[in-house]
């Protein structure tokens, strides 16, 4: 058993544990705040992206010659996956989420003999991912210097993804990010963003007829680009309002974790303390008795 | 019945601005300053750097923009542009940047011709608030 000495050193270090952890929930609560709010305020361009989107593949009459961007290249042998993590650790399941929908993705792709091409955002993703497909991730993108998610940001990943797309190194792509329910829930998301999942186009085909300047495929392959990096942009809000919600939950259970045992600990101490003292006691009674 | 529409300019952090009952919008689209009225036909199109005149009731109000999209759809024109600032709260020093910023631009040798074409749009529009 430990002597009392030890048991109160634990108990102290147990619970500046626990104080660091609570300051870290703090921290963690301001934060999701201001992403959540973030991440509220960029829904309407994202959504009103879309609804143009929606409205101009519509119109486009001729698909045949439809931009690559959302048609896609007519193969599905090389995808591209971009996995969106955190460039911090310490918050519970929210980057192991995404690396296992990414994992099990990447050996359904595997399993059908196609190509994988992986790039990584945030150094987590990447630190989980090497050790298993080290080989496949050519990009590693990594935005520890800005504070908070912006949209040049977004738009240099696109960048890169519409590069290799254009030197078609890759038919379809897919973004891992995840989605922010609440604080306790955060879903882990595969979309498609090339080719365009139309898939919503169809039950809202509005017989709408717009006038175009200039033609649809023009302003078409405008918007596309910048649908991608809207897309983006729209993952990583997601993504760092999820992260901050997911460490505050974590760190939250970590510190009611802390008490807990901060209890258990105080209460075998006295046991020990007050077993001490019988002890004695009973030495001193048995040394008296036997005079 | 209003005598103006709505409009709304959102950028990816937010929704920018919100207003009702406006009269005539000026928009720099691509082939073109393009006046919008109310009852205007469902128009898309995209923008180019260039001034957003707003008038409404109350006044005049202008913001620059580097680049978006307009959508126009009963009586609701939305702006979707990822760099915008109102002109009265561009200051000496911004602009200055800005202006900095987009020769800089201007000035790179291996760019499209389009691309090219859009900084000097830049440039010009910049100088012309100076």
């Amino acid at each position: 058993m430990a002597s009392l000495d030890d048991l109160k050193k634990r108990i102290a270090s147990v619970k500046s544990t626990q104080k660091i952890t609570k300051a870290m929930k703090m921290v963690a609560a301001a934060k999701l705040r201001k992403a959540q709010e973030n991440a509220e305020n960029g829904r309407p361009y994202s959504e009103k992206m879309k609804n143009v989107i929606l409205n101009l593949s519509n119109g486009v009459s001729d698909k045949e010659n439809a931009p690559k961007l959302l048609s896609g290249t007519g193969n599905n042998k090389v995808h591209l996956c971009v996995v969106m993590t955190s460039d911090r650790g310490l918050c519970g399941g929210f980057n192991s989420n995404i690396i296992k929908k990414a994992k099990s993705f990447f050996s359904k792709i595997l399993s059908e003999g196609k190509e994988l091409k992986i790039i990584t955002v945030g150094s987590k993703g990447n630190d989980q991912l090497k050790r298993m497909y080290g080989d496949k991730i050519i990009e590693n993108i990594s935005f520890k210097e800005s504070k908070n998610a912006n949209y040049f940001d977004a738009e240099k990943v696109s960048k890169i993804v519409i590069d290799k797309f254009e030197k078609s190194e890759f038919d379809i792509c897919t973004i891992f990010y995840n989605q922010f329910k609440n604080v306790i829930t955060q879903i882990p998301q595969a979309q498609q963003l090339v080719p365009l999942n139309n898939e919503v186009s169809e039950e809202k085909s509005s017989e709408e007829s717009y006038e175009f300047e200039p033609d649809e495929d023009e302003i078409l392959s405008n918007l596309l680009p910048k649908n991608i990096s809207t897309q983006i942009f729209k993952a990583m809000l997601e993504n760092s309002a999820s992260e901050q919600g997911s460490r505050m939950s974590a760190m939250d259970n970590a510190t009611r974790n802390a008490g807990e045992m901060v209890d258990k600990l105080t209460i075998q101490y006295n046991r020990s303390r007050q077993a001490a003292i019988t002890k004695e006691l009973i030495e001193i009674i048995s040394g008296a008795e036997s005079l | 019945m209003s005598e103006g529409f709505k409009i709304e300019i959102v950028n990816p952090e937010k929704s920018f601005l919100v207003k009702e009952d406006v009269l005539e919008v000026v928009v720099p689209a691509f082939e073109g300053e393009m006046g919008i009225l109310k009852d205007h036909i469902s128009i898309i199109s995209f923008l180019k750097p260039g001034i957003i005149k707003i008038f409404s009731k109350s006044g005049e109000e202008s913001y620059y923009v580097e680049d978006g999209i307009v959508e126009f759809k009963d009586n609701n024109l939305s702006i979707l542009t990822s760099i915008i600032f109102n002109v009265v709260d561009l200051d000496k020093s911004k602009l200055e940047d800005l202006l900095k910023k987009a020769e800089e631009e201007a000035n790179q040798t291996e760019i499209s011709d389009q691309f090219k074409y859009l900084a000097d749009q830049k440039v010009q529009v910049l100088r012309s608030i100076n």
